[in-house]
């Protein structure tokens, strides 16, 4: 059983740099799935392989259990939404959605009203008539989806296209986006830096970095076990404690630093003696004044507080290792920059990295 | 102290204006001046009368300048066009070493003086030159006549005022968004469609920018149809260079001028309400 859109072993180089390294993905039919990694991670370039506007050095693409490798860009039947829209500026906004029906053949008349019935799917009733330039950032965008999806593409490839929004009409057009590809059920991979955009929209992340696929799972997955300190780093915010399994069996790790730990299961054997690194959510500690029964603490030297209002940002240290505790922003009051207090978490909330 | 400070600002208003006085007054001096200079002798050489743009506007002779003049300037834009977006379409998309390669042909041939260029056609074309040898090597006695004619005028033109083209739609090519492209091609567009209903229209502000440049030189060109064009094909500034020159006649001279003067800005006053003019220069 093979899955709709299948990446096996691509790699990708220029001259001696490796951009992508042995990269093999499996995405099912309707799947939202979005690249996120930092940039010069492999993501786009990935992309645009599955696009046709690179040529992997090697490995292949199939889509529907076909290999697309060899097909021109043009012949791939995949809608792509690019991050500066690249609307035609001499075409309106129906014509723009009318123009891969008419590189199909369909006629002027019938095209126009399909392209009319898609602007009003992505909520651009009655802007068929206006050019690019007369239209905001929010509908180029709408206008961008319309036209890539108005020809029933095998596959919708989103690269970057929320970057230049501000951020209320990013998170509303998340949520467009998202509504759109379900009524259409259209396999989707977007591509993206923003890791808040990855978690709130897609179906499963592939984390990216240097050229090589780090993890691939659902976001909360993604979330709460990490395979890698790389990707407990770029998602979300982490503390990192490197620490000795000491007893395998009964999930107790040592850090030199902070003494001996409960950890929560986790997916990877582990054996005694083994150089793990532990991950704490920031939410997941607390902070009090004196320890708390129940709880493992440890000291933490407050150097900075950061407030947003609804909450606050605690950061300071713990012997050497740097801590950052989020807290409800009423909770602040009780600290002040320099004091010592103490910080404590339950054994569910830490977890293994073991590389 | 608050007047003070407005008068200070009055006062750093005025430099723009006076660092503009120069080219301001040069351009009065030596263009303005004598160009109402021009506007008054059409109407008063020699006596206050419109008679020399009744003659202008009603002789055969005049007429039939015009017209050609027209022709010529239409069909030398067409060839510059059709010479000129291959070569911008090369050079804006070939490797940078060949782009290079190719702009500096282009230029080259910019910069060298207009005269010489003009020359050098004479060289070329001409009944010792070149091209005859050649086509008398390969066997043709009977070798037309090149210099002097239509055709060497008209290509000598074309090669002058090829690079106007040339530059103009160069420069909106090399502005297109390579992402708009690869959109078209995303969207199932390839080879001739992708060229007509994309890349074709993104480039027509270059097209229209170079064909309303070269088309309004040419209608004022002077040096190249009256050294290599036929005697009985003149120009309309040839025709206004012989009414000053030999007949002395500057009332009518000047009224062609003014007529020829007035054409340009209705074509150039068009071209504004279409594009805007402040594009024709990129």
């Amino acid at each position: 059983m093979t899955s709709y859109l299948e990446l096996s072993n691509i790699t990708k180089a220029y001259g001696n740099f490796t951009a992508l390294d042995n990269v093999s993905l499996s995405v099912e039919k309707g799947e939202f799935v979005t690249f996120l990694g930092p940039s010069g991670s492999g993501k786009t370039t990935t992309l645009m392989i599955v696009a046709g506007f690179e040529k992997a050095s090697g490995g292949s693409v199939r889509v529907g259990g076909r290999s697309i490798s060899e097909l021109a860009p043009h012949e791939r039947n995949i809608g792509i939404v690019f991050q500066n829209y690249a609307l035609f500026p001499h075409k309106t906004a129906a014509e723009n959605v009318y123009f891969p029906l008419q590189m199909r053949g369909v006629n002027r008349a019938k095209g126009l009203r399909q392209a009319e019935d898609m602007l009003s799917l992505v909520g651009l009733k009655g802007f068929g008539h206006r050019h690019p330039k007369e239209l905001s950032g929010g509908q180029q965008q709408r206008v961008a989806l319309a036209r890539a999806l108005v020809f029933e593409p095998s596959l919708l490839l989103l690269d970057e296209p929320l970057g230049a929004l501000d951020k209320n009409l990013r998170e509303q057009m998340q949520i467009e986006i998202k509504r759109i590809q379900r009524s259409l059920g259209v396999t989707t991979i977007f591509v993206t830096h923003d890791q808040s955009e990855a978690m709130s929209m897609s179906d499963r992340i592939v984390v990216f970095d240097k050229g090589r696929i780090e993890q691939c799972a659902a976001p909360l997955d993604i979330y709460h076990s990490p395979q890698t300190s790389f990707v407990a780093s770029f998602i979300g915010e982490s503390n990192l404690i490197p620490a000795t399994v000491t007893n395998a069996a009964a999930r107790i790790a040592n850090s030199p630093v902070l003494g001996s730990f409960d950890y929560a299961g986790s997916d990877n054997a582990l054996a005694d003696g083994q150089e793990v690194t532990l991950l704490i959510r920031p939410e997941h500690i607390k902070l009090s004044r004196n320890p708390i029964e129940d709880r493992k603490s440890a000291r933490m030297t407050v150097e900075t507080i950061v407030n947003y209002g609804d909450n606050a940002l605690v950061i300071g240290r713990a012997g050497d290792i740097p801590m950052r505790v989020r807290v409800l922003g009423a909770d602040v009051v009780i600290i002040k920059e320099g004091e010592e207090c103490c910080i404590s978490w339950t054994p569910d909330s830490v977890f293994v990295i073991t590389r | 102290m608050g007047s003070s400070l407005s008068r200070l600002t009055e006062r750093t208003n005025v430099w723009p204006w006076l660092l503009l006085a120069p080219l301001g007054i040069y351009m009065l001096v030596f263009f303005v001046v004598p160009l109402v200079d021009v506007a008054i002798m059409s109407v008063t050489d020699p006596r206050v009368s419109l008679v020399n743009y009744q003659r202008v506007l009603t002789g055969a002779l005049y007429q039939r300048v015009f017209l050609n003049t027209f022709l010529t300037a239409a069909f030398v834009t067409v060839c510059c066009l059709a010479v000129g977006y291959p070569l911008a379409y090369l050079m804006a998309h070939s490797k940078p070493r060949t782009a290079m390669l190719i702009l500096l042909l282009v230029t080259m041939s910019f910069w060298t003086s207009f005269l010489v260029r003009t020359y050098s056609w004479m060289v070329l074309l001409g009944n010792n030159g070149p091209l005859i040898a050649l086509l008398q090597m390969i066997g043709i006695d009977d070798t037309p006549q090149l210099l002097f004619t239509r055709f060497s005028s008209t290509l000598a033109m074309v090669h002058i005022l090829a690079p106007y083209m040339i530059m103009n739609i160069f420069s909106v090519m090399k502005k297109i968004d390579p992402a708009l492209i690869r959109s078209a091609e995303s969207l199932g567009a390839r080879g001739w469609s992708l060229f007509r209903h994309v890349y074709l229209p993104l480039t027509a502000p270059g097209i229209a920018n170079g064909c309303v440049l070269v088309f309004v030189i040419c209608l004022g060109f002077y040096v190249t149809p009256v050294l290599l064009g036929s005697p009985r094909e003149q120009m309309i500034a040839g025709l206004i260079g012989h009414q000053i020159d030999e007949f002395l006649a500057f009332g009518m001279g000047s009224a062609m001028a003014m007529v020829l003067l007035l054409i340009t800005f209705v074509i150039l006053a068009i071209y504004h309400r279409r594009f805007g003019l402040d594009k024709l220069w990129g």
